[in-house]
């Protein structure tokens, strides 16, 4: 049937390289996200002027530019900022910027920003009468955020998260340009070895496809959860 | 003319990145990039919308192919599609002895296919979700007034769908501007190609990626304010009413 002239196990690896690089990435842009939206929803000048640029900036520039710039410029950056440490305050670190932590880095950086536009939307759509009521219930700002406004703010951003988690997932292809070792990468290197792109390309495609229509599924059941107490009558 | 080459020319006559020839560089790019988004959105609007009307099609035999083109192109990443047509195309049996072969042995061209069946799919649902949400009434209206299937679709649906459609499709053009980076993968000497070369050359990724980042950041707000300023004319009865 399907001959991946011994290449299967190869991209397999890819493919949990491919998960584990859009897993960590969505993490990071989930705490991105977050900090951005409390940002832009502060009252501070400051706070809500740097978000602002961070958001405008980063959605206005290729990806593929930024995660080069971030890969092949960033080593350069941190070297600078270590060897100042160094001579400054004798700290000698070492930091190797690898195509993996380029990868995570820039992907992160990119959704962060677009995750901070669905939470600020989905924390506006919490009603306001449940945060005063918990305050004055006697809890503390952290309490509130865990206990009622997390929970009430994630069934409004749950669509939107999905959303950008279906992108993210695509992005994580152009990794393979800066040279890891994703299934993308494993596979072009497959077709040009064997002269059969067609199989190769196909079969990461359907794992794409594959990752995707699970998450989906992941989605509605997390949906499902989050609408707990908000029948067919919302 | 002159006196603006010889101008730029003094200004940059102590920089050793940006001379006038890396700067040409970019200019070429610049303009692979412009022809290379341009086209590709220009086909793909036009095969978008037969498309989209297909999509909403009665007969299962029109809606499900062109479902399933739809969710495996936006279900899988450009970069792939780009692979697979660019690598594709040349162990195709027999195609290097016929005059396809003159077409498809630039780059340039499996490029512009990938980019156009990727911004098609995506078109075609922004189209079909606006399609859908035309409000009952208007077609009742249409009905009522005799008119056709077909001339309810050409008079009725299509130019207000148009209009409804235009914020996503703002972003799909801007979508495309960015994903059009990844024709430098594929030896395409665009925007990000020339960066690619100049940071090779000198060795300055910062110059030559900062550069070019600056080059479409100003390219995306191009595009913004123009489709902000076609929502303003095309949606003007939509706004809510002042004075």
């Amino acid at each position: 049937m399907l001959d991946l002239h011994g290449y299967g196990p190869r991209l397999l690896e890819g493919a949990g390289v491919t998960l584990q690089l859009a897993l960590l990435s969505l993490l990071l842009a989930v705490v991105l996200g977050l900090i951005t939206a409390s940002a832009k929803m502060s009252r501070s000048w400051l706070a809500h002027r740097t978000a602002t640029l961070y958001t405008t900036v980063i959605r206005g520039v290729p990806d593929l530019v930024l995660m080069m710039l971030l890969f092949f410029g960033g080593q350069i950056g941190v070297n600078m900022i270590t060897d100042w440490l160094y001579y400054q305050f004798d700290i000698d670190i070492f930091i190797n910027i690898n195509e993996f932590v380029a990868g995570v880095v820039t992907i992160g950086l990119i959704f962060g920003a677009y995750m901070g536009e669905t939470f600020r939307g989905a924390f506006m759509a919490v009603d306001h009468g449940q945060i005063e009521a918990g305050k004055a219930y006697g809890m503390s700002n952290s309490l509130v955020f865990r206990r009622i406004r997390f929970p009430q703010m994630m069934r409004h951003a749950l669509p939107g998260l999905s959303n950008n988690w279906m992108v993210l997932l695509k992005t994580t292809a152009l990794v393979s340009v800066i040279g890891l070792s994703d299934m993308v990468r494993v596979a072009s290197e497959a077709s040009k070895a064997t002269r059969e792109p067609f199989t190769f390309m196909i079969v990461v495609a359907l794992i794409y496809l594959l990752i995707a229509s699970v998450s989906e599924w992941i989605f509605i059941r997390l949906q499902k959860r989050y609408d707990i107490g908000y029948g067919e009558a919302d | 003319m002159e006196s603006l080459l010889t101008w730029l020319e003094t200004q940059l006559a102590d920089n050793s990145i940006f001379t006038l020839q890396t700067l040409a560089h970019y200019g070429e790019g610049l303009t692979t990039t412009v022809q290379l988004v341009f086209l590709s959105l220009i086909i793909g609007l036009i095969a978008a919308v037969p498309l989209a009307i297909g999509r909403g099609s009665r007969h299962a035999w029109i809606k499900w192919p062109i479902f399933a083109y739809t969710y495996v192109f936006r279900g899988t990443p450009l970069l792939i599609q780009l692979y697979l047509i660019y690598y594709g195309v040349v162990f195709v049996d027999g195609i290097q002895e016929t005059w396809l072969w003159l077409i498809l042995e630039d780059p340039f061209v499996p490029a512009l296919i990938a980019f156009t069946l990727n911004t098609a799919a995506y078109t075609t649902e922004i189209f079909r979700g606006a399609i859908k949400s035309t409000s009952k009434g208007e077609i009742e209206a249409a009905r009522a007034y005799g008119m056709s299937p077909g001339l309810t679709m050409r008079r009725i649906i299509i130019p207000s769908a148009f209009r409804r459609a235009l914020p996503a499709y703002g972003n799909e053009v801007i979508f495309m501007l960015h994903a059009s980076a990844i024709a430098s993968v594929v030896t395409i000497m665009d925007l990000t190609g020339a960066a690619r070369f100049v940071y090779a050359r000198y060795y300055a990724p910062f110059d030559a990626f900062l550069f070019v980042a600056a080059i479409y950041l100003c390219l995306t707000f191009a595009i913004l304010y123009f489709f902000r300023h076609l929502e303003k004319k095309l949606l003007a009865h939509l706004q809510p009413q002042t004075g």
